[in-house]
């Protein structure tokens, strides 16, 4: 680092800190502070005042410690190494923090931000002569079993290779190339290129999203799908199930890279992601999870600025595997800690508040966030997908506050927890009835064409009877169910199955934990099946007292957990099943 | 820093200010004395700091002080707490200066009271529960060591009966003979309510494992945003350098909360939510985080934060934001405490979030996760019933509401219900909760699977 300008502490307050004077400093640029290096940024610059803003404790700072310049913008490192890795808010492995600090996080730990001496067994697939551009892939390197880095040309650079090495074992920092640049100048490359969290990488253009991320999940992949390159907001107060909807997806969704980014919530948490997806094994590739994922941890405890530029690293490290032609999930724990962060600092610097003590400029920093989603094509012309899927913690569960309103804006997927499904242990916790999804017509040719053209009609059944229950509900309210016509009775007994043998599901179940969309569509296919043998009964004039008899509702209910995922030839005998109840009734009654 | 200045520059409320200080950090603990007088001894904590400039607040409030004649002395460190085995037994004021006569601790070593994050890949997810003997906390809401679960109560509930029923009967569950450290940090409340624990503590013969930390609610205002730091401080040092396992009592947060809020107006910052600073999550989060089990120790911190709602409302902010940080919380009832039913537990909004993994095979029994879901998903209905019955009146039910009806009643009598010094262990938990399925039919059990149901229906 060169150390070119300084300045001089003028003043602290809390994790604001503040230079005298006009200074050389640049808007945005990463400095360290103090005689500990505390990492920092300047957020404010003024001809009187420089404000910067530190993304560690600052307690033990006096007026006249030196701030030292580094002259570049706040940047991560992308290399291999990235992948299976614990990092907090601004790229810093845990793991070599730990190392150097035992069981506490101390402050002005100076580490590499990825393994600087591991040695990687690099294939280079440029050769000399090749004239390369920004986004062309320069060398592949098994990062994990289950992902190939693959390095490429930093973005804005271009030129003529005239050397590579060969391939073998490189570290991140080796020479792997040489391009002769247009000016004539050289440029050597390496496997790590560094890149400023704030700013967006480059694409060549956007697809439309047409393709869902299929998370096993049942309530989402049928009644409110998203896409890849799609944004969803989970929101729900403490104890609805944020948290573990975000396990969920991050277990089973079909992306080929999980961010899972911790953004001021339990340290405890991210325990349990580190430990469970170290063990648990990806369906497709057998591999563990934790070769996809990459954790980012800014505990609630962990210094408050570091917790709003978590947000921007996690999504910088998912653009750059992006424009390697993968699909990125980003989880996002919570968006409404990091606008709690925006709001803390924004209280330190004396602005203008708006909603709730808010910034004003919450709203677009939220849309310019969920803005870096999308399906695109790439610099080098492959296509790849970031997905970001942020939950929001409402204070007091109230979805009408500023995070949760201004979401809602940007998104095109909202699930909406709900605190009386979650007191009755219904999980997960997502209301059919405030929830939508944008993406359903987007979608509905790639499921016609890949499951089946029945899904969405099934799909579209589903919700008509979970909304013709929900008016119902009001009546029985009222005046009870008894006296409800045999119809409408159905109506309920078949949204009742719906509920409990469709919508909800067992994380902990080894089979419902995680649902093809085949069994899906058939469970579908079953319960509509159901209902409309039972119709039949109904209008020949059967009660439904004497279809409650039979144990047929209950038993299609627990199709989820007696028909294994793997057979689902199975469900042909609950076809006759249902036939043979319909058959029952008749033959008793008729 | 040998150097003291004479003079203050502003005084107004807990804070002041003082000017032509050289080297005055951030964060530093400074000591103030008003002519000489050793009594008058106060100390206080730098909170901003402008050049020659600083703005110091003060833990015993600023009475007494004055512009001319206050003598302040900069200690170059933020404040510290000494340790050594010698705190067990002992009973210190709010920032831990010791009050029971028996003389200052000779210390081991030294700790600054604020602490610093633990890093989550040291951490270890906790797993072992933690009996206390109460069916609705044991089989509803299991605690687990290393977890911090509040009780959220509102005034007149009998939370402070609880938290000392649940020191008195808590054991580590498994066979292990350790005893449990308990650290008690009142904040703000009555006399009554510490002579209560203190006396508690005595009966139950655990006095000399008990570490007491006391800020009652004439003590000065400002000493109550230490007092959870150096409790924890203190629980923290017997965790993870002695290997102990630590239940931590902290009462009443809310009187933390409100404590926040008056100093941060007196700064005149700007206010988020009902006037609590922005900062009031990260805040409790600094407190509520040290909780945990690390790496190659045997210890643990539990927590057991107790807050009364403001007017019973558990959207208020300090109930609300503790929930978000907290891994669960226990929610006490003033509906059920009418009904003389103790401890007045409502186990709909009650949860812990650490329970999935520490019960079961090989912690409690197989079946604990079935029948605590089939608990909570028929105690809801029973919601649903008791509201159609308000309306069309109980005769117009139908049959199976009416079960359910029963059902509640019972659930609530027999489960919920105990005497303060009824200790059930999990297994009569578990069978009072297969008691009351009974009477349910079986086809209304849907979250249990059919294999559990035969064999312990």
């Amino acid at each position: 680092m060169n150390n070119t300008y300084t300045g001089t502490i003028y003043g602290i307050n809390g994790p604001v800190v503040y230079i005298k004077g006009k200074t050389a400093f640049k808007m945005g640029e990463m400095v360290f502070v103090g005689p500990e290096k505390l990492v920092g940024e300047i957020i404010a610059l003024t001809s009187d005042i420089t404000t910067i803003q530190v993304y560690e404790e600052t307690s033990g700072l006096k007026p006249g410690d030196i701030v030292y310049s580094t002259g570049s913008a706040i940047f991560v490192t992308l290399a291999p190494g990235i992948i299976n890795n614990i990092f907090d808010g601004i790229e810093r492995p845990l793991k070599s923090i730990a190392e150097q600090s035992g069981i506490y996080i101390s402050r002005g730990i100076s580490v590499d931000s990825l393994d600087t001496e591991r040695k990687w067994n690099t294939h280079i697939t440029i050769k000399e002569g090749d004239y390369i551009y920004g986004g062309t892939i320069i060398a592949t390197v098994p990062e994990t079993p289950a992902v190939t880095h693959k390095s490429m040309v930093p973005p804005y650079v271009e030129g003529k290779v005239i050397w590579t090495a060969s391939d073998g074992e490189y570290t991140i920092n080796d020479k792997i190339a040489t391009i002769e640049l247009k000016d004539g100048s050289k440029r050597d490359l390496t496997l790590a290129q560094k890149w400023p969290i704030r700013v967006p990488r480059p694409i060549s253009g956007k697809h439309p999203s047409s393709i869902p991320l299929v998370t096993g999940q049942r309530i989402l992949d049928t009644l409110f799908p998203i896409a890849k390159g799609g944004t969803a907001a989970i929101p729900g107060g403490f104890g609805t199930g944020k948290t573990m909807s975000q396990h969920q997806i991050a277990k089973w969704s079909d992306a080929d890279i999980i961010i899972y980014i911790g953004c001021g919530e339990r340290g405890n948490e991210m325990t349990e992601v580190l430990e469970d997806f170290s063990k648990l094994k990806d369906p497709k590739s057998g591999n563990p999870l934790m070769y996809r994922t990459t954790l980012i941890a800014n505990t609630s405890n962990m210094p408050v600025a570091a917790r709003e530029a978590s947000i921007y690293t996690g999504i910088t490290l998912a653009e750059y595997y992006r424009d390697m032609g993968y699909h990125v999930a980003i989880m996002a724990d919570s968006t409404s800690r990091w606008a709690e962060a925006l709001r803390e600092l924004s209280g330190r610097l004396e602005e203008m508040p708006a909603e709730e003590g808010f910034p004003a400029y919450l709203a677009s920093k939220l849309s310019a966030f969920y803005e870096r989603a999308g399906y695109v094509e790439n610099l080098n012309h492959t296509e790849g997908s970031v997905s970001i899927i942020g939950a929001v913690s409402p204070q007091g569960g109230d979805f009408s506050e500023p995070v949760t309103q201004n979401t809602k804006r940007f998104v095109r997927c909202f699930w909406g927890l709900d605190k009386s499904l979650a007191y009755a242990r219904h999980f997960p916790a997502i209301h059919w009835l405030t929830s939508y999804s944008e993406y359903v017509n987007d979608l509905a040719p790639w499921y016609d064409e890949n499951v089946s053209p029945d899904f969405i009609p099934y799909r579209n059944s589903l919700l008509a009877i979970l909304n013709q229950e929900s008016s119902l509900i009001e009546i029985v309210k009222l005046i009870g169910s008894d006296v409800l016509p045999d119809d409408q009775k159905l109506t309920l007994e078949i949204a009742r199955v719906i509920r409990l043998g469709f919508l909800q599901q067992n994380a902990f179940h080894k089979d419902d934990t995680c649902v093809p969309l085949k069994k899906q569509l058939l469970m579908m296919r079953t319960i509509l099946y159901l209902d409309k043998r039972a119709k039949a009964l109904i209008s020949l004039g059967m009660p439904m007292s004497v279809l409650k008899e039979s144990n047929i509702f209950d038993r299609v209910i627990a199709i989820k957990y007696d028909i294994p995922n793997d057979h689902l030839e199975y469900f042909d005998k609950y076809k006759t099943y249902i036939d043979d109840f319909y058959d029952e009734v008749i033959r008793k009654n008729g | 820093m040998g150097i003291e200045y004479l003079g203050l520059s502003r005084i107004k409320g807990p804070l002041v200010a003082i000017d032509g200080v050289k080297g005055a950090a951030y964060d530093e603990i400074v000591e103030l004395r008003v002519d000489d007088d050793a009594r008058t001894k106060k100390l206080g904590k730098i909170i901003e700091v402008y050049e020659d400039k600083a703005v110091i607040q003060i833990f015993e409030g600023s009475e007494n002080l004055s512009l001319l004649n206050t003598h302040t002395k900069f200690t170059g460190h933020p404040l510290e707490f000494p340790l050594s085995m010698d705190i067990l037994g002992r009973t210190f004021d709010g920032i831990g200066r010791p009050i029971d006569g028996l003389g200052t601790i000779e210390p081991e070593c030294k700790r600054d009271v604020n602490g610093k994050p633990l890093n989550p890949v040291e951490r270890e997810y906790p797993r072992n529960y933690i009996r206390t003997g109460i069916s609705a906390i044991d089989g509803l809401t299991t605690l687990i060591r290393g977890q911090k679960l509040p009780i959220f109560s509102g005034n007149g509930l009998p939370h402070d009966r609880l938290a000392a029923q649940i020191v008195k009967q808590a054991s580590l569950g498994d066979d292990s003979d350790d005893e449990l450290v308990v650290i008690f940090a009142a904040m703000g409340v009555k006399y009554d309510v510490a002579e209560f624990f203190r006396r508690t503590f005595e009966e139950s013969g655990v006095l000399n494992h008990v570490v007491m930390f006391l800020n009652l609610a004439n003590d000065p205002v400002v000493e109550r945003l230490i007092t959870p730091k150096v409790a924890l401080t203190a629980a923290e040092y017997l965790a993870f350098d002695k290997g102990k396992h630590v239940l931590v009592i902290l009462t009443d947060m809310t009187s933390f909360a409100e404590a926040m809020r008056e100093v941060s107006s007196s700064k005149g910052e700007i206010p988020s939510r009902k006037g609590y600073p922005g900062y009031l999550y990260s805040e409790l989060a600094a407190i509520y985080e040290r909780a945990g089990i690390v790496k190659n120790s045997t210890g643990s911190v539990t927590q057991i934060p107790i807050l009364t709602m403001p007017n019973d409302d558990i959207t208020h902010p300090i109930p609300d934001l503790t929930g978000y940080i907290t891994e669960g919380q226990i929610v006490l009832d003033r509906g059920l405490h009418g009904q003389s039913i103790y401890p007045p537990i409502n186990v709909l909004p009650s949860l812990s979030r650490l329970m999935k993994d520490g019960i079961g095979e090989g912690y409690t029994r197989e079946d604990h996760q079935s029948v605590a879901n089939q608990l909570f998903s028929s105690y809801a209905k029973v919601g649903d019933a008791r509201a159609l019955a308000s309306v069309i009146g109980e005769d117009e039910l139908s049959a199976s509401d009416k079960k359910y009806l029963e059902f509640g009643k019972a659930f609530e009598k027999e489960f919920v219900s105990q005497t303060e010094t009824e200790n059930r262990d999990v297994i009569t938990t578990l069978d009072i909760g297969w008691k009351l399925l009974h009477m349910l039919p079986k086809e209304e059990l849907d979250r249990i699977d059919t294999k559990l149901i035969e064999k312990y229906y």
